[in-house]
């Protein structure tokens, strides 16, 4: 239908224009769900567990009942005996998975779960009251370190679980791996652990709940409103349609806002009991003792590689502690770093085996990345130990082992789309100038100054599909307004001005024409959510569909009120108008009064409003090359990032500015995880990191300018050719790091690192190498 | 509980309170005033969310108690469009807000009214800060979102305007936009930001 004289849709689309979700945040009239206040609410505050495994003998509320302004204080038996199923939706496991249930009853698997519900006329008297519950506690055995829990004498955490495991997986050949090894030159074996660290988005979880009858209405800090529409339905044995999900403004979510919380639907629950507006809102100790915690991992390496310098084979054996129950992304997190694992390279014989473990901690799930930066570390940790063992250049190793042509399958269980890695390895190492760093690197060591360079090539994988789709919907109302509706939720990523963009661009309107509305399953029946990078891949091809579906169908309508065939209408700047004939036109917004006006020709739906549903055909393949330079004293252990390049291939670039902000705040959270970040549990199972003044979030002084470049490879299986971007930094940024220092410190011939290297770990590690 | 009477001079309104003596002026901002602009990131006086400019400094509002400030003025997120430096810059904003629009300095939005307030505090003090200083002023201030270069950024972007500087270009399109707050929540941009730049390139990058 397009040809030269039609408005070239995507012209709108690679521009930075402003987002459309700043000025309210600004100004302070947002609305973030711990601001919504009602007359008549009722607070909640949840009595949590203080042990990290225990009998629960007694639950005693009188003392906190016999206080002013109590209203209520619920147990686990108080849910049993109402009608809801209270039980929350669990991962996929090959093996029975315990039930988690809203309340606590018999035992508490994890510090900080909870176990009784106070419900009080204000905040602080609801807080007052639930520390006057008296629970009375049996404590047992604990086990936080998940190879510790897979120990014959290890405590068992779950009577169906006597070994602790949760579940076991593999991905790859493992027959093609151990000959891949057994034939290699040499086999170089690697552990790597992976510290654990918490998402830790600024706006801490928050719910608001009202209920008229059966009716329920629910506003929560979730980036994912649909699922917990059905969560909720489940859970608390409501039918879904009569519940209703809003996200409000949401602070950030990084994957920590994907969970059915108990408080979430403890809140909807007591709604429903009480028939009053209820509110909870978590302190930060809460959310860091009960929210998801990530990326934990023990991983023993194999690589086989020839003389020559090729990677023929790889195992790995990974374990990951699932927490003290398997939650939704429990298991799928540590299968995406099976699946991911081996990375930009081509391995002919590759196999993962995973083992997840139940443990006396917060639930694992997934944080920014989700198992991709778990991948991205290991196998570029990898790279540049078996490089140094070989004595090659880990740059030019990298090179030689580059997947090169696509669509490439994996031998993981994935097909790569498309890429370009030397392109970006080229980019990045052209900007630091990588011979002359080097040259510089040798002469400062004479000097006893010690700097590093650091390379992580990253290959992600965004946009999950095929069988999850996005729903996107386009309605041109007869003022000439566009609503575009979608199924995802806005949390902070700025993809209400993407949205924009893209139909801005299709239907060649002014942005300003052009209102958003998302996060809520009132006005969107369908909806999956904001997670994997998956807004503009997924959500965004279902609106620009949409948007398209629109065009198309008023142009026909213009057609018939120019008196031509719809082949000789062109669509223009916001109108239609003959071909050669552009003074025979109308206007959008006369097409659409027109269409509202029931004067369409026989067989056109006068409603201009299009639904689409995308589903990917396979996910999409982000990929880049960041590299960082550090110096490294090694009398303190101090480490100083001098630069930090980043070079991204995010596919196409809706809006160039918000992309960048992506990446920019992926890699200090990386930067986090690599220097600063470290959830500590006690041997009993209590949290140590719990709260910010204990676990260190990256400052603006810790963090140094970082310097961004991109490359443009299209995603070939969808409309946009757009790759998604909002977990890469996150992904890039610590082996960029720790092969940094370790590059450094090569001198020393220390042993392994462990993230996060503070300077004591350094220090320790140089003094005893 | 014990309560007590005070008054909260807030945005240049004076506020009559009756407060419990334990109840934090955050709290007393948010609840009693529905200033809800000023937000609350932790319980340990760490990230700087509820940061607000109380008597000519930037206070985190969740270690005080708000009998603590009676007779203070204070200045949340909500008052920066009535300073006298609101609409120096291109718009009505105050320059830092201006400088936190045109310079990506916000995505979820929830640490940005506590990092405007520590910048008001800072530009007041030293109105032409350099990178180190911005940094080192807002490390009382966590965000999760930026990485902090665009915070940065934004904050210069102020003091550009404020020392009557050309700020620095804008890596967004803002030609004549004006601040309305559309239906969605998102802006009217009254023509500005309509048209494709069809002359723009990725930064540095190859469009294939």
């Amino acid at each position: 239908m397009s040809d030269a004289e039609d408005f070239r849709p995507g012209e709108l689309v690679g521009t930075s224009v402003q987002r459309r979700e700043d000025p309210h945040l600004l100004s302070g009239e947002a609305e973030y769900t711990d601001d919504i206040q009602h007359g008549d609410g009722v607070h909640l505050a949840l009595c949590r567990s203080q042990y990290g495994h225990a009998r629960i003998e007694d639950v005693d509320p009188s003392d906190a009942l016999g206080l002013d302004g109590v209203v209520a204080v619920y147990t686990a038996a108080d849910v049993e005996a109402s009608d809801a199923p209270g039980i929350l939706r669990a991962d996929d496991s090959d093996r029975p998975v315990p039930a988690h249930p809203l309340l606590a009853g018999e035992t508490a698997t994890y510090q900080g779960q909870p176990v009784a519900a106070v419900v009080a006329e204000d905040r602080y008297t609801a807080r007052d009251a639930a520390e006057r519950v008296d629970i009375s506690y049996e404590r047992l055995p604990a086990v936080v370190d998940p190879d510790a829990a897979l120990e014959t004498d290890a405590p068992a955490i779950h009577d169906g679980a006597p070994d602790n495991v949760a579940f076991e997986w593999d991905t790859g050949d493992e027959d093609a791996a151990e000959a891949a090894l057994d034939a290699a030159d040499r086999v170089v074996e690697v552990e790597v652990p992976i510290n654990r660290v918490m998402p830790t988005a600024m706006e801490p979880r928050a719910a608001v709940a009202t209920a008229d009858g059966s009716d329920l209405s629910l506003a929560l800090t979730t980036q994912n409103p649909h699922q917990m529409r059905s969560d909720a339905a489940e859970t608390l044995g409501v039918p879904e349609d009569r519940i209703d999900v809003r996200a409000p403004d949401v602070g950030g979510g990084f994957g920590g806002k994907l969970q059915p919380y108990p408080g979430y639907l403890l809140t909807a629950w007591t709604a429903l009991q009480l028939e009053r507006p209820v509110k909870w809102t978590a302190t930060r100790s809460e959310d860091l003792q009960s929210m998801i915690h990530s990326r934990e991992h023990d991983v023993a390496a194999q690589v086989g590689v020839s003389d020559a310098g090729d990677i023929e084979g790889l195992r790995l054996d990974t374990v990951a502690p699932v927490g003290g129950y398997l939650v939704a992304g429990g298991s799928t997190v540590p299968k995406n770093l099976g699946l991911m694992a081996n990375g930009q390279y081509a391995i002919p014989g590759a196999y993962v085996h995973t083992t997840g473990v139940f443990t006396n901690t917060a639930p694992l799930s997934a944080y920014r990345g989700a198992g991709r930066p778990e991948a991205t570390y290991v196998i570029e940790r990898l790279v540049y130990e078996v490089a140094g063992e070989l004595g090659l250049d880990p740059v030019e190793f990298r090179r030689r082992n580059y997947v090169g042509s696509f669509p490439y399958e994996t031998g993981l269980g994935r097909t790569y789309d498309s890429g370009d890695y030397g392109k970006t390895l080229d980019t990045a190492l052209g900007h630091v100038d990588y011979e002359e760093f080097r040259e510089r690197q040798e002469r400062l060591r004479e000097e006893g100054r010690y700097l590093g360079i650091g390379v992580s090539a990253y290959v992600e994988a965004c946009g999950v599909g095929p069988g999850i789709g996005e729903a996107g919907s386009v309605e041109l109302t007869p003022s000439g307004t566009v609503v575009v509706k979608a199924g995802t939720a806005e949390i902070g990523t700025g993809h209400r001005t993407g949205y924009t963009q893209i139909v801005a661009a299709e239907l060649g309107v002014p942005i300003e024409n052009v209102e958003v509305i998302e996060g809520d399953t009132a006005t969107m029946e369908e909806g999956t959510g904001t997670f994997g990078s998956r807004a503009m891949p997924v959500a965004g091809s279902a609106v620009r569909e949409s948007a398209e579906r629109v065009r198309e169908q008023a142009r026909e309508i213009a057609a018939h009120h120019l008196e031509a065939s719809v082949d000789d209408v062109a669509a223009g700047d916001g109108e239609f108008h003959i071909r050669g004939a552009p003074d025979r036109s109308l206007t959008l917004t006369e097409v659409a009064e027109l269409a509202d006006a029931g004067d369409v020709p026989a067989g056109v739906d006068p409603d201009l409003a299009a639904e689409s549903q995308y589903d990917p055909p396979n996910y999409t393949f982000p990929f880049g090359t960041h590299v960082a330079l550090v110096e490294v004293e090694p009398d303190t252990g101090e480490i100083e990032i001098d630069r930090y390049v980043a070079v991204d291939d995010v596919g196409t670039q809706i809006n160039p500015t918000i992309v960048e902000g992506q990446i920019h705040g992926g890699i200090v959270q990386g930067i986090g995880q690599a220097l600063y970040e470290e959830t500590t549990y006690d041997d009993n199972g209590t949290l140590v990191s719990g709260s910010l003044q204990d676990y260190a979030l990256p400052r603006a002084g810790h963090v140094p300018e970082l310097e961004w470049d991109s490359t443009v490879t299209e995603c070939p299986h969808n409309p946009l050719g757009v790759k998604g971007v909002g977990e890469a930094g996150a992904i890039a940024a610590p082996p960029a790091i720790v092969n940094a220092v370790a590059d450094a410190l090569e001198p020393f011939d220390i042993g392994g690192l462990e993230m996060p290297l503070t300077p004591e770990r350094i220090w320790r590690a140089v003094q005893d190498s | 509980m014990a309560e007590k009477d005070i008054t909260l001079t807030v945005n240049g309104t004076d506020h009559e309170l009756r407060v419990e003596s334990r109840k934090l002026l955050v709290h007393a901002i948010r609840e009693d005033l529905d200033l809800t602009g000023t937000h609350i990131g932790c319980d340990t006086g760490n990230c700087g969310a509820c940061t607000v400019y109380k008597d000519g400094e930037a206070v985190k509002s969740c270690l005080l108690f708000a009998v603590q400030a009676d007779g203070s003025e204070i200045t949340t997120v909500e008052g920066m469009e009535d300073q006298p430096e609101a609409g120096m810059g291109n718009s009505d904003l105050h320059p830092i807000q201006e400088g936190f629009h045109e310079m990506h300095g916000l995505q979820c939005g929830y640490c940005t009214p506590g990092m405007i307030m520590a910048g008001k505090a800072l530009l007041e003090e030293n109105d032409d800060p350099t990178e180190h200083e911005i940094r080192e002023n807002i490390s009382g201030n966590l965000c999760r979102c930026t990485g902090y270069q665009n915070i940065v950024k934004s904050i210069e972007y102020a003091a550009d305007v404020l020392n009557d500087r050309e700020p620095p270009e804008s890596p967004v399109e803002h030609e004549g936009a004006s601040m309305e707050t559309a239906p969605d929540g998102g802006v009217e941009t009254d023509g500005g930001c309509t048209g494709p730049d069809l002359t723009r390139e990725y930064p540095g990058g190859d469009q294939e």
